[in-house]
Formats: C-alpha cells, sequence, structure tokens
C-alpha cells in the first residue's frame, strides 16, 4: 500500500498527490512514468512521475479526471492508500547539452514537461518552455516551470490568462524570432492532438521534435503490446522502447484509433461507478 | 518379505474426472474439471502396481516420490500423502490441474503400457484440494544460514526455487513486477483450468515458510541484478522471470484495433478480471467472430476464454494440420468439445480493417505439408493462389513469446543466446555470472509449467551447495 502523503487540488478536475514511493523515487529518471491501481478491484493506469524528491523517498504525480479511475483517484485524499504503485517504468528521457531546447507542455503535460525541462536545464541547456491550457481555471506549476525553464512562455487557448492562443502558436514565434537553426531540439508533452500539431509544425522546419506517447497500457512492463504504436514504420511498444519516441515518425493516426478502442466501455464504467457511489458524477 | 503380494486385479480405465457440461461450461469462467471425490480418488490410487522400479517418478521433473503417496491415499492415509508430495513439490494443486501429465510422470506409468495410466494429477489434486481446504501442516524449516537469496520472478520456477531455500533456512525475498505474484499461473493460465484462489492459496503457503515476496518490484527498473548483489547484501540471484514478450506475426494491419497479443487477452481477462467488467474496472472488448492464430495450449487458452466471453465463433487457425497441434490433448478435447472451430493448414497474410481502424477480415493463405523441418514437424508450404478472406472481427495472436529483455539487458556480465535467453547449464542453472542462477522460461523459452519448476529446484540445489562452500 502507498500512502498519499499531500494533496493539491489545481482545478476541478487537475489534482496532484504526493506518494510515499521510496523504491520508485530512489531511482526515477525525468520522463519515466508509474502504474498504478487504486483498489483490489482496479485496473491498472500510466501516470507519468511529475516530480520527486529522493531523500524523502516521494513521487508526485498530477492527474486530470477522465474517466471512473481518475475521477475515483480525485476523490482520494491525504492519508488515503493506493493499493499499488509501480515504477519507474520506462526509458528516462535522452538528456544532452544541445544549447537551446524548448520544452512544450499542454494541459495536464505541464505536469510530465517539467522534470525533463529541469534536467535539461541542468545539463547545461537555455531551456525555453511554453505551457498552455484551455483557460485560466485549468493553468497549474507556472512557478515551477518558471524554476525548471530559462525563460517561459504562457498561454490560454481562450485568452483568459497572458494571452490568447496555442502552443503551436507561440511555438512558431519561437522558432521565428529565435531562427530555426539555433532550435536543436522540441520537447513536446500534451494531449495527442497537441503533439501531432507541435509535430507537423517543426516537420516543416526540420526541428527534432521528441513527443512523450500516452498510450493504453496494461502491464506496462512490455509483456503484452496493448501500448504498441508504429513508430518510422516499426512497431514499439510504448512503455518499454518509450514512452519518448520521434514525433515525425510516429503514425499518430494509428495511435489516436487504438486510444479511443474502449470509449464505450469506458463510459459504461464511468456510468456504473457514478450510479453505484451516488457522487453524481463529473462535478 | 513376510508375506507375499496376491496378485493384483487390474482394473483397465481411469476413473472419470467429474465436469461441467461443455455447452455450459463454454459460458463460464468456473472449473472445468471438478476434482475427485474421496471415494473416486481411493479407487483411482489402489489401481496402482506399485512397481518396485517406479517408472513413473523419472517422468516428474520435481521427483515427486509418486508409488509412496499413491500408496498412502490407498490407504486413506491422506495427510501422509500430502505430506509426502510436498517433501518435492511446493505447488501440488497447481501441477495437478496444468500439468501435461501424459507426457510426464502418467507417461512412464506400467498401466499405460496396455491400459489408461493411473491418474497421478488427478490424485495428487485431490490431496492438495483437500488440504487447502483443511488447513495447510508447514514442513520444517532447517535454521537460519545466515544467507540472503533474490528471486527475480515469482512464476512457477521462481516460487518453486525460493520455497525449497527456505526450507534449506536462507533468508529468501521474491521481486514480482506485477501487483500479485504467481506469474504466468496468474495471468496466463483461465480460471477455469486453473482458479486464482488455488493459486493464491499456494503462494500464502509460501510466504508462511518465510518467503517475503516483494510485488510491484520491476528488477531492471526500481533495481538491477548488480545492485542486488552489490548493494542489498544478496548472496546469490536466482532469475526467473520467464517468456513473456510476446510475438507478433508482423503482417500488414496488425496494429488494428481488435487485434491481441494472447498476453494482453488473457492478462486482461484472468489478472484483472475483465470478465467480470464493469464490476472490476478493467474493460475487454471482443467482436461477434475471433480468430486465435497459433495451435499451443496458449491459443487453446484464448480460444476457450473467447467463447466464455461472448463469442458466437471462436477460431483456431493454424499453419499445419489437427496431428501437430502443440497444445496438451485434453485442451485440444476441452476445446472441440466446447465448440471452438478449427482452420487448420490456415495463415493470416494481412489483417484488413474499417476506416476506424477496426477489425474487418483477415485475408488468409491455405498451406501444405512438406518435408519435416529442423523440429521433426513437417513444414508447412503455402499454396500459391489460395488467399482467401475470413470473415473475423478479433484477432488474438497465440504465435509464442519470447523472454522479457529488462532484466537481461541491465544485468553486466549475463551470457545470452542470439534469442536473448539467458544461457545457464541445464545441469546447475549456473549462468556466466558468478552467484547468477537462472531457470524457467527464460533459459528454455516458452515450456512448461513443470519443466520451469524443475529447473527451479535445481538452482535451488546449486545455490545451496554455493552458499553452503562459501
Amino acid at each position: 500500500m502507498f500512502k498519499i502523503l499531500e494533496k493539491q487540488v489545481f482545478s476541478p478536475i487537475i489534482k496532484l498527490f504526493v506518494i510515499d514511493a521510496p523504491k520508485v523515487a530512489k531511482s526515477c529518471q525525468a520522463g519515466q512514468f508509474i502504474i498504478l491501481r487504486i483498489h483490489e478491484e482496479g485496473e491498472r493506469i500510466p501516470l507519468t512521475i511529475a516530480d520527486f524528491d529522493r531523500e524523502k523517498g516521494t513521487v508526485t504525480i498530477v492527474f486530470q479526471e477522465v474517466g471512473k479511475t481518475t475521477k475515483q483517484l480525485g476523490a482520494m485524499e491525504a492519508g488515503d492508500y493506493i493499493k499499488d504503485f509501480v515504477g519507474p517504468l520506462g526509458e528516462p528521457t535522452h538528456i544532452e547539452n544541445v544549447g537551446n531546447v524548448v520544452c512544450v507542455g499542454g494541459g495536464v503535460g505541464v505536469a510530465p514537461v517539467h522534470p525533463i525541462a529541469r534536467a535539461f536545464k541542468e545539463a547545461g541547456n537555455h531551456v525555453i518552455g511554453i505551457m498552455g491550457a484551455r483557460n485560466k481555471e485549468l493553468m497549474f506549476w507556472e512557478d515551477h516551470m518558471r524554476a525548471a525553464c530559462s525563460e517561459l512562455l504562457v498561454t490560454t487557448d481562450d485568452g483568459s490568462y497572458v494571452r490568447k492562443g496555442f502552443v503551436t502558436d507561440v511555438l512558431k514565434e519561437v522558432i521565428e524570432s529565435k531562427g530555426k537553426e539555433n532550435i536543436p531540439l522540441v520537447i513536446a508533452i500534451g494531449p495527442q492532438p497537441m503533439m501531432r500539431a507541435v509535430c507537423n509544425m517543426t516537420k516543416e522546419y526540420g526541428i527534432k521534435t521528441i513527443v512523450s506517447l500516452n498510450a493504453l497500457m496494461v502491464d506496462g512492463t512490455g509483456m503484452c503490446g496493448c501500448c504498441r504504436v508504429s513508430v518510422g514504420n516499426e512497431t514499439k511498444f510504448v512503455c518499454v522502447d518509450g514512452p519518448d519516441f520521434d514525433g515525425h515518425q510516429v503514425d499518430w493516426a494509428e495511435l489516436s484509433r487504438r486510444q479511443v478502442y474502449f470509449k464505450a466501455e469506458e463510459q459504461k464504467a464511468l456510468e456504473h461507478h457514478e450510479c453505484k457511489c451516488g457522487c453524481g458524477g463529473g462535478k | 518379505m513376510a508375506e507375499q503380494k496376491t496378485k493384483k486385479k487390474i482394473i483397465p480405465n481411469k476413473n472419470p474426472m467429474p465436469a461441467q457440461d461443455p455447452l455450459e461450461r463454454a459460458r463460464n469462467f468456473n472449473e472445468v474439471a471438478l476434482g475427485y471425490d474421496e471415494e473416486t480418488v481411493v479407487a483411482e490410487a489402489q489401481r496402482c502396481l506399485q512397481c518396485k522400479n517406479e517408472p513413473c517418478r523419472q517422468g516428474c521433473p520435481v521427483e515427486v516420490d509418486i508409488p509412496a503417496f499413491i500408496k498412502l491415499v490407498a490407504e486413506r492415509d491422506f495427510d501422509g500423502a500430502i505430506k509426502k508430495i510436498k517433501e518435492k513439490n511446493a505447488l501440488p494443486a497447481v501441477c495437478g490441474r496444468v500439468c501435461p501429465q501424459e507426457n510426464q510422470c502418467e507417461k512412464y506409468c506400467t498401466l499405460a503400457k496396455k491400459y489408461e495410466a493411473v491418474g497421478i494429477g488427478r490424485i495428487e489434486r485431490f490431496c492438495a484440494d483437500r488440504e487447502l481446504q483443511k488447513g495447510v501442516t508447514l514442513p520444517e524449516v532447517a535454521p537460519p544460514t545466515g544467507k540472503k537469496v533474490a528471486v527475480v520472478g515469482s512464476g512457477p520456477a521462481g516460487l518453486t526455487c525460493a520455497s525449497d531455500l527456505a526450507k534449506l533456512g536462507h533468508d529468501v525475498t521474491v521481486y514480482e513486477a506485477l501487483h500479485v505474484a504467481g506469474g504466468v499461473l496468474m495471468y496466463g493460465i483461465p480460471e477455469f483450468r486453473l482458479p486464482k484462489a488455488v493459486v493464491q492459496a499456494e503462494v500464502e503457503n509460501l510466504k508462511k515458510l518465510g518467503v517475503k515476496i516483494e510485488v510491484n518490484s520491476v528488477v531492471g527498473k526500481f533495481t538491477t541484478v548488480d545492485e542486488l548483489m552489490e548493494n542489498e547484501g544478496y548472496d546469490a540471484i536466482f532469475i526467473g522471470t520467464g517468456a513473456g514478450l510476446p510475438y507478433f506475426m508482423k503482417i500488414p494491419g496488425e496494429n488494428a484495433c481488435g487485434v491481441y497479443s494472447a498476453n494482453e487477452f488473457l492478462t486482461r481477462t484472468n489478472l484483472m478480471k475483465a470478465y467480470q467488467f464493469p464490476d472490476w474496472d478493467t474493460p475487454i472488448k471482443i467482436g461477434k467472430k475471433v480468430a486465435v492464430l497459433g495451435g499451443g495450449n496458449v491459443a487453446m487458452d484464448g480460444a476457450r476464454t473467447a467463447l466464455r466471453l461472448g463469442a458466437e465463433e471462436s477460431w483456431i487457425v493454424y499453419r499445419r494440420s489437427h496431428e501437430e497441434l502443440p497444445a496438451r490433448k485434453e485442451e485440444v478435447e476441452h476445446a472441440e468439445e466446447e465448440g471452438v472451430k478449427f482452420a487448420f493448414l490456415t495463415s493470416p497474410v494481412e489483417i484488413l480493417s474499417n476506416e476506424e481502424g477496426w477489425v474487418t477480415g483477415m485475408k488468409c493463405i491455405k498451406y501444405e505439408l512438406g518435408e519435416p523441418d529442423a523440429s521433426g514437424r513437417r513444414r508447412p508450404v503455402p499454396i500459391e493462389g489460395s488467399e482467401y478472406i475470413m470473415d473475423v472481427d478479433t484477432v488474438v495472436v497465440a504465435i509464442g513469446q519470447g523472454p522479457n529483455p529488462l532484466v537481461p539487458r541491465t544485468t553486466k556480465g549475463l551470457e545470452l543466446t542470439s534469442r536473448g535467453n539467458i544461457v545457464a547449464d541445464p545441469e546447475t542453472g549456473a549462468t556466466s555470472k558468478p552467484g547468477v542462477f537462472a531457470g524457467g522460461d527464460v533459459v528454455t523459452g516458452a515450456a512448461t509449467v513443470i519443466l520451469a519448476m524443475g529447473a527451479g529446484r535445481t538452482a535451488a540445489k546449486s545455490i545451496h551447495a554455493y552458499l553452503t562452500s562459501k
């Protein structure tokens, strides 16, 4: 059992937990993820590591409530226990000194991009952070990102905070102003449409772009292939070969088709949950 | 020898095992074979001739003293019988159910030359189930030796190795990547062949011997074998990480929605209990017509599971013919009884899907059998121009598994085969790395539960020798 030490509520649907998980905290690296299971009848879901403290033995996760398990998780409080919490999983992000790196975090993707930005900065890079959210209410960790990056640009889709526009708009401005030859690497993490849009744009500029894929997973250790994805016409398992991949090589259409495979079941699970727990669901 | 035994009257046939009706059971996940009752098990045990040369024992990879435990059952000393079994076998309730006895102990039974072999597996199962029900008597454990052993993987190889070492007084910790111990016994073999409660009861017994089990612990990720030895003070390591890496066909369309590896299909169903969705959270989705590719036990499990999940048709699609099916005969018969259909001498060349990426069919090619290949089986040769479309909407790929690379990749100085299996001495389980032993599917490639257990036992013996000579 893994104790929730701290809970922060960023918005009605985005929450942060600090989990007591010394084994994971001891060895995890930026870019890796964990799999958790709330209770005996629960499913295993992957969440990217947003932060860690090796001395305290804690791992921070940030998640958005999108279905039954994340809603149930969101209803838990500090002091509660999560049944299973396994990691670190996946390959760490490849960190090197390339000069300038742009780290783009869209929506809840700001959390996983955070330790990566920090690691690139620690490796001596000038890290330009771009974070975006649908609106001001869904914006979190601006302070964390400011500390992790050399400079930070913020945007909201609806213009309710700082400026109006997508992260791709901001990225385009950065590339145009700095010159594409001065941006050797872009890291993009967020919803699939956002990562895909970033990749479509950087491809035109010829800028290498690494994305962190969020495929459906079961075990997360390479034994089932549920998370498989075509990268450069080869089948890869996101859980062991990734989650980071060259975004220009990813078959996005296939990935998004596989992502909605269980949509009907997910809806059914949520309805089943809501009628049982009486919470009324989706606040 | 004071009295000469009167010549035993031979009873030619096994006492039948009661089982659920095929068509009824094909739609539920309850265990198919129901087990003997006390009268039947005694009658079956009395069929044993108590041969002096004990041919059956050579067929058992963990060397159970078969005639001795069967004699005790024949005398109704069930407590004595299970004690005798457990001298050698840590998981009798599992072995009694899933061992391919026809290729092991029962193959060598004297009766089998002319009649049906004694139902050794069935008798073992009865003894083990009876003990699980009434409470377990623990075997004796040697005084602590002060030596620490880490076992990586809690499948049949790891559990057997751990149990043997614990009995010898070593301090054993098992590291398991999943959230529950048992390996393939939990995620692979279906509930209807091996109830998960039975597996967990046996795992609990191992814990009572002092074996510590750390679940949610992926060696190769949170730590490595080298770190376990250098930093955690383990004196020896046993690697029993199995063959959990699924092979795919590498044909177009294989990443369509509706194509599962058998590992995913069975893990969702067995480990995550997706058949109880939505009471359990993990979903599984199948269509009306399911094709399972392959002919081994995993394929049979997949096809039988598909029926239980509600498929209207469940097909085994196999490149060779009925004769070459590598699955256990009993499993093939059970599958046939339940209504699984077979497409022999057939293999897909492409999986077809619609615009949303869902499987709509399979382009297959017919085969004929040529000369025997290196494995001794007749090589399937495609018949040119024989392509046709098979109407299916779900595909389960059960063509085999390789070794999971996480541990081999992160352990320095471990010799591997070209397929990524760990090289280990079959006599001792020793690898190229001092103090590191390995056994089971990670060494041999996908094989059987009992062979993995045998390898775990062999390694435990040599780990004990290694630790006591150090």
